[in-house]
Protein backbone atom coordinates (compact mmCIF):
# COMPACT_ATOMS: atom_id res chain seq x y z
CA UNK A 1 0.00 0.00 0.00
CA UNK A 2 1.23 3.25 -0.79
CA UNK A 3 -0.34 6.98 -1.30
CA UNK A 4 1.07 8.95 -4.68
CA UNK A 5 -0.01 13.02 -4.11
CA UNK A 6 -0.48 14.82 -7.32
CA UNK A 7 -0.70 18.22 -7.14
CA UNK A 8 -2.37 20.53 -9.79
CA UNK A 9 -1.78 24.52 -10.12
CA UNK A 10 -2.98 26.79 -12.64
CA UNK A 11 -0.27 27.75 -15.10
CA UNK A 12 1.56 30.86 -13.74
CA UNK A 13 0.05 33.09 -16.79
CA UNK A 14 -3.22 31.99 -16.04
CA UNK A 15 -5.07 34.11 -13.99
CA UNK A 16 -6.71 32.87 -10.28
CA UNK A 17 -9.46 35.14 -9.48
CA UNK A 18 -9.73 32.29 -6.15
CA UNK A 19 -6.34 33.06 -5.33
CA UNK A 20 -6.76 36.75 -5.44
CA UNK A 21 -9.77 36.99 -3.14
CA UNK A 22 -8.11 35.02 -0.73
CA UNK A 23 -5.06 36.63 -0.79
CA UNK A 24 -7.33 40.14 -0.20
CA UNK A 25 -9.28 38.53 2.52
CA UNK A 26 -5.80 37.79 4.40
CA UNK A 27 -5.13 41.19 5.97
CA UNK A 28 -9.00 41.26 7.15
CA UNK A 29 -8.25 38.62 9.28
CA UNK A 30 -5.17 40.34 10.23
CA UNK A 31 -2.93 38.19 8.97
CA UNK A 32 0.05 40.60 7.33
CA UNK A 33 3.07 39.87 5.15
CA UNK A 34 0.62 37.75 2.39
CA UNK A 35 2.24 39.64 -1.07
CA UNK A 36 -0.25 36.24 -3.59
CA UNK A 37 -1.92 33.33 -2.69
CA UNK A 38 -2.33 30.35 -5.53
CA UNK A 39 -5.25 28.25 -5.05
CA UNK A 40 -4.76 24.36 -6.83
CA UNK A 41 -5.86 20.88 -6.38
CA UNK A 42 -4.59 17.84 -4.16
CA UNK A 43 -5.23 14.36 -5.07
CA UNK A 44 -4.46 11.61 -2.51
CA UNK A 45 -4.10 8.50 -4.72
CA UNK A 46 -4.44 5.21 -2.71
CA UNK A 47 -2.13 2.47 -4.74
CA UNK A 48 -3.27 -1.41 -3.80
CA UNK A 49 0.26 -2.32 -4.16
CA UNK A 50 3.53 -0.40 -3.99
CA UNK A 51 4.37 2.84 -5.47
CA UNK A 52 7.06 1.45 -8.13
CA UNK A 53 8.05 2.93 -11.42
CA UNK A 54 4.61 1.53 -13.27
CA UNK A 55 2.76 2.55 -10.35
CA UNK A 56 4.03 6.16 -10.70
CA UNK A 57 4.28 5.90 -14.66
CA UNK A 58 0.45 5.02 -14.42
CA UNK A 59 -0.60 7.62 -12.25
CA UNK A 60 1.44 10.25 -14.55
CA UNK A 61 -0.97 9.41 -17.49
CA UNK A 62 -4.41 9.87 -14.62
CA UNK A 63 -2.97 12.96 -14.15
CA UNK A 64 -2.07 14.27 -17.89
CA UNK A 65 -5.75 12.38 -18.85
CA UNK A 66 -8.24 13.56 -16.15
CA UNK A 67 -6.90 15.20 -13.27
CA UNK A 68 -5.27 18.11 -15.06
CA UNK A 69 -6.37 19.85 -18.38
CA UNK A 70 -2.91 20.50 -19.60
CA UNK A 71 -3.62 23.34 -21.47
CA UNK A 72 -4.25 25.57 -18.26
CA UNK A 73 -3.40 23.38 -15.48
CA UNK A 74 0.40 21.79 -14.30
CA UNK A 75 0.53 19.02 -11.85
CA UNK A 76 3.53 17.23 -9.77
CA UNK A 77 3.54 13.73 -8.46
CA UNK A 78 4.87 12.43 -5.70
CA UNK A 79 5.06 9.80 -3.08
CA UNK A 80 3.76 10.37 0.02
CA UNK A 81 6.97 9.05 2.24
CA UNK B 1 -36.29 15.74 -48.81
CA UNK B 2 -36.28 14.86 -45.11
CA UNK B 3 -36.01 16.72 -42.60
CA UNK B 4 -32.35 17.60 -41.38
CA UNK B 5 -31.48 15.84 -37.84
CA UNK B 6 -30.14 17.24 -35.59
CA UNK B 7 -28.90 15.37 -32.17
CA UNK B 8 -29.44 17.07 -29.11
CA UNK B 9 -27.39 15.04 -26.12
CA UNK B 10 -28.26 14.92 -22.76
CA UNK B 11 -25.85 14.35 -19.88
CA UNK B 12 -27.04 13.67 -16.35
CA UNK B 13 -27.03 17.56 -15.02
CA UNK B 14 -27.72 19.11 -18.27
CA UNK B 15 -30.77 21.74 -18.70
CA UNK B 16 -30.83 23.38 -21.88
CA UNK B 17 -31.60 19.90 -24.02
CA UNK B 18 -35.54 20.60 -23.73
CA UNK B 19 -34.70 24.41 -25.29
CA UNK B 20 -32.28 23.26 -27.59
CA UNK B 21 -34.36 20.34 -29.54
CA UNK B 22 -37.35 23.24 -29.76
CA UNK B 23 -35.03 25.53 -31.19
CA UNK B 24 -33.83 22.85 -33.48
CA UNK B 25 -37.94 22.21 -34.44
CA UNK B 26 -38.72 26.02 -34.93
CA UNK B 27 -36.16 26.14 -38.32
CA UNK B 28 -38.07 22.78 -39.27
CA UNK B 29 -35.42 20.42 -38.62
CA UNK B 30 -35.62 17.34 -36.42
CA UNK B 31 -34.76 17.23 -33.13
CA UNK B 32 -32.82 13.59 -32.27
CA UNK B 33 -32.65 13.11 -28.33
CA UNK B 34 -29.04 11.59 -27.90
CA UNK B 35 -27.92 9.53 -24.53
CA UNK B 36 -24.77 10.24 -22.66
CA UNK B 37 -24.33 6.45 -21.92
CA UNK B 38 -24.88 5.29 -25.47
CA UNK B 39 -22.67 4.24 -28.04
CA UNK B 40 -25.03 5.85 -30.78
CA UNK B 41 -25.19 9.10 -32.78
CA UNK B 42 -28.20 7.49 -34.25
CA UNK B 43 -27.11 8.66 -37.61
CA UNK B 44 -27.82 12.18 -36.87
CA UNK B 45 -26.41 15.53 -39.08
CA UNK B 46 -25.21 17.67 -36.76
CA UNK B 47 -24.93 17.29 -32.90
CA UNK B 48 -26.13 20.09 -30.47
CA UNK B 49 -24.39 20.18 -27.41
CA UNK B 50 -26.54 22.38 -24.42
CA UNK B 51 -25.49 23.62 -21.24
CA UNK B 52 -26.05 22.57 -17.81
CA UNK B 53 -24.08 21.03 -15.27
CA UNK B 54 -22.99 17.52 -16.87
CA UNK B 55 -21.67 15.39 -14.26
CA UNK B 56 -22.50 18.08 -11.74
CA UNK B 57 -18.96 19.90 -12.98
CA UNK B 58 -17.16 17.62 -10.56
CA UNK B 59 -13.77 18.42 -11.20
CA UNK B 60 -13.84 20.70 -14.25
CA UNK B 61 -16.44 21.58 -16.38
CA UNK B 62 -16.70 19.21 -18.62
CA UNK B 63 -14.06 17.03 -17.85
CA UNK B 64 -16.04 13.82 -16.87
CA UNK B 65 -18.47 14.30 -19.51
CA UNK B 66 -16.04 14.25 -22.35
CA UNK B 67 -15.40 10.43 -21.26
CA UNK B 68 -19.02 9.58 -21.78
CA UNK B 69 -19.78 6.86 -24.08
CA UNK B 70 -21.73 9.14 -27.02
CA UNK B 71 -18.41 11.25 -26.27
CA UNK B 72 -16.01 8.09 -28.00
CA UNK B 73 -18.45 8.36 -30.74
CA UNK B 74 -18.92 12.15 -31.11
CA UNK B 75 -15.05 13.08 -31.07
CA UNK B 76 -13.62 11.20 -33.88
CA UNK B 77 -16.95 11.70 -36.22
CA UNK B 78 -16.50 15.85 -35.03
CA UNK B 79 -12.67 15.44 -36.21
CA UNK B 80 -13.98 14.06 -39.68
CA UNK B 81 -16.44 17.15 -40.30
CA UNK B 82 -19.39 16.05 -38.21
CA UNK B 83 -20.99 19.81 -37.40
CA UNK B 84 -21.76 20.26 -33.16
CA UNK B 85 -22.25 23.24 -31.76
CA UNK B 86 -21.58 23.45 -27.68
CA UNK B 87 -23.00 26.07 -25.96
CA UNK B 88 -21.63 26.72 -22.57
CA UNK B 89 -21.01 23.62 -20.91
CA UNK B 90 -21.20 22.12 -23.87
CA UNK B 91 -18.47 24.66 -25.02
CA UNK B 92 -16.09 23.50 -21.98
CA UNK B 93 -16.64 19.85 -23.42
CA UNK B 94 -15.82 20.98 -26.47
CA UNK B 95 -12.73 22.37 -25.00
CA UNK B 96 -12.16 19.62 -22.57
CA UNK B 97 -12.26 17.53 -25.28
CA UNK B 98 -9.51 19.06 -27.65
CA UNK B 99 -12.15 19.29 -30.38
CA UNK B 100 -11.59 23.26 -29.74
CA UNK B 101 -8.19 25.19 -28.44
CA UNK B 102 -8.05 26.58 -24.98
CA UNK B 103 -10.21 26.33 -21.77
CA UNK B 104 -12.87 28.09 -19.94
CA UNK B 105 -12.23 29.34 -16.10
CA UNK B 106 -13.75 30.58 -13.43
CA UNK B 107 -15.45 34.47 -14.17
CA UNK B 108 -12.64 36.99 -13.04
CA UNK B 109 -15.65 38.48 -11.33
CA UNK B 110 -15.91 35.27 -9.32
CA UNK B 111 -19.90 35.87 -9.67
CA UNK B 112 -22.34 34.00 -11.74
CA UNK B 113 -23.55 36.58 -14.20
CA UNK B 114 -26.67 35.81 -15.82
CA UNK B 115 -27.85 38.75 -18.13
CA UNK B 116 -28.60 39.34 -22.07
CA UNK B 117 -25.55 39.71 -23.72
CA UNK B 118 -23.90 42.15 -26.99
CA UNK B 119 -22.07 40.22 -29.36
CA UNK B 120 -20.04 40.66 -32.71
CA UNK B 121 -19.89 38.22 -35.31
CA UNK B 122 -16.21 37.76 -36.34
CA UNK B 123 -17.01 34.56 -38.33
CA UNK B 124 -19.76 33.68 -40.92
CA UNK B 125 -17.55 31.00 -42.69
CA UNK B 126 -18.64 27.94 -40.18
CA UNK B 127 -21.63 25.28 -40.23
CA UNK B 128 -23.14 27.37 -37.48
CA UNK B 129 -23.07 30.92 -38.35
CA UNK B 130 -23.24 31.55 -41.98
CA UNK B 131 -26.73 33.04 -41.93
CA UNK B 132 -24.76 36.21 -40.15
CA UNK B 133 -22.82 39.01 -41.57
CA UNK B 134 -19.78 39.28 -40.91
CA UNK B 135 -19.55 42.52 -37.96
CA UNK B 136 -23.41 41.89 -37.06
CA UNK B 137 -23.93 42.66 -33.69
CA UNK B 138 -26.59 40.42 -31.92
CA UNK B 139 -27.63 40.00 -28.46
CA UNK B 140 -28.02 36.39 -26.59
CA UNK B 141 -28.21 35.46 -23.18
CA UNK B 142 -25.36 34.66 -21.11
CA UNK B 143 -25.56 32.92 -17.55
CA UNK B 144 -22.55 31.02 -16.45
CA UNK B 145 -19.80 30.84 -13.72
CA UNK B 146 -17.07 29.22 -15.62
CA UNK B 147 -16.95 31.75 -18.65
CA UNK B 148 -13.38 33.02 -19.01
CA UNK B 149 -11.64 31.69 -22.08
CA UNK B 150 -7.94 31.24 -21.93
CA UNK B 151 -5.22 29.66 -23.86
CA UNK B 152 -1.31 30.00 -24.29
CA UNK B 153 0.03 33.30 -26.41
CA UNK B 154 0.35 31.06 -28.84
CA UNK B 155 -2.94 29.30 -28.83
CA UNK B 156 -4.27 32.55 -28.87
CA UNK B 157 -1.88 34.66 -31.48
CA UNK B 158 -2.83 31.65 -33.66
CA UNK B 159 -6.86 31.41 -33.20
CA UNK B 160 -6.84 34.97 -34.02
CA UNK B 161 -4.25 34.55 -37.39
CA UNK B 162 -6.54 31.90 -38.37
CA UNK B 163 -9.82 33.97 -37.54
CA UNK B 164 -11.11 31.24 -35.38
CA UNK B 165 -12.89 34.07 -33.29
CA UNK B 166 -16.19 33.64 -33.88
CA UNK B 167 -18.05 36.12 -31.84
CA UNK B 168 -16.50 38.63 -28.91
CA UNK B 169 -18.21 40.05 -26.07
CA UNK B 170 -18.93 44.04 -27.09
CA UNK B 171 -20.56 46.74 -24.20
CA UNK B 172 -19.09 45.16 -21.63
CA UNK B 173 -17.00 41.62 -21.20
CA UNK B 174 -19.26 39.49 -18.74
CA UNK B 175 -16.52 37.16 -17.74
CA UNK B 176 -12.68 38.33 -18.44
CA UNK B 177 -12.97 36.29 -21.12
CA UNK B 178 -9.16 36.90 -23.21
CA UNK B 179 -9.69 39.48 -26.13
CA UNK B 180 -13.43 39.38 -25.40
CA UNK B 181 -13.69 35.91 -26.54
CA UNK B 182 -17.42 34.64 -26.47
CA UNK B 183 -16.62 31.65 -28.85
CA UNK B 184 -14.89 30.18 -31.14
CA UNK B 185 -14.77 27.51 -34.21
CA UNK B 186 -12.01 24.49 -35.13
CA UNK B 187 -9.79 25.49 -38.23
CA UNK B 188 -12.56 23.44 -40.34
CA UNK B 189 -15.34 25.44 -39.11
CA UNK B 190 -17.80 22.45 -38.53
CA UNK B 191 -17.24 23.03 -34.79
CA UNK B 192 -18.20 25.72 -32.97
CA UNK B 193 -18.29 26.67 -29.12
CA UNK B 194 -19.68 29.59 -26.99
CA UNK B 195 -20.58 30.45 -23.90
CA UNK B 196 -24.01 32.69 -24.93
CA UNK B 197 -26.90 30.32 -25.30
CA UNK B 198 -28.67 30.89 -28.84
CA UNK B 199 -31.20 28.40 -27.77
CA UNK B 200 -33.20 31.16 -25.47
CA UNK B 201 -33.19 33.38 -27.42
CA UNK B 202 -35.64 31.67 -30.44
CA UNK B 203 -39.10 33.08 -29.57
CA UNK B 204 -40.21 36.35 -28.60
CA UNK B 205 -43.25 34.90 -26.04
CA UNK B 206 -40.77 33.88 -23.45
CA UNK B 207 -39.38 36.89 -23.00
CA UNK B 208 -36.67 36.86 -24.96
CA UNK B 209 -33.86 39.42 -25.55
CA UNK B 210 -33.63 38.98 -29.45
CA UNK B 211 -34.71 36.15 -31.98
CA UNK B 212 -31.36 36.26 -32.98
CA UNK B 213 -30.60 32.66 -31.90
CA UNK B 214 -32.43 31.59 -34.73
CA UNK B 215 -29.45 32.35 -37.03
CA UNK B 216 -27.48 29.21 -35.50
CA UNK B 217 -30.18 26.99 -36.76
CA UNK B 218 -30.99 28.50 -39.92
CA UNK B 219 -27.31 28.32 -40.67
CA UNK B 220 -26.63 24.69 -39.80
CA UNK B 221 -30.18 24.07 -41.72
CA UNK B 222 -28.25 25.89 -44.65
CA UNK B 223 -25.57 24.12 -44.34
CA UNK B 224 -27.06 20.82 -44.37
CA UNK B 225 -29.14 21.34 -47.23
CA UNK B 226 -26.55 22.87 -49.41
CA UNK B 227 -24.19 19.76 -48.27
Amino acid sequence: MARVIVDVMLKPEILDPQGQAIARALPRLGFSGVSAVRQGKRFEIELEGPADDAAIADVRKMAETLLANTVIEDYTVRVEA
Amino acid sequence: MSAARVGVVTFPGTLDDQDAARAVRLVGAEAVPLWHADHDLKGVDAVFLPGGFSYGDYLRCGAISRFAPLMEELIPAARAGLPVLGTCNGFQILCEAHLLPGALTRNASLHYVCRDQRVRVESTDTAWTNAFEQGQEITLPVKHGEGRYVASAETLAEIEANGQVVFRYVGGNPNGAMNDIAGIRNEAGNIVGLMPHPEHAVEELVGAPSTDGLGFFTSILKKLVNA
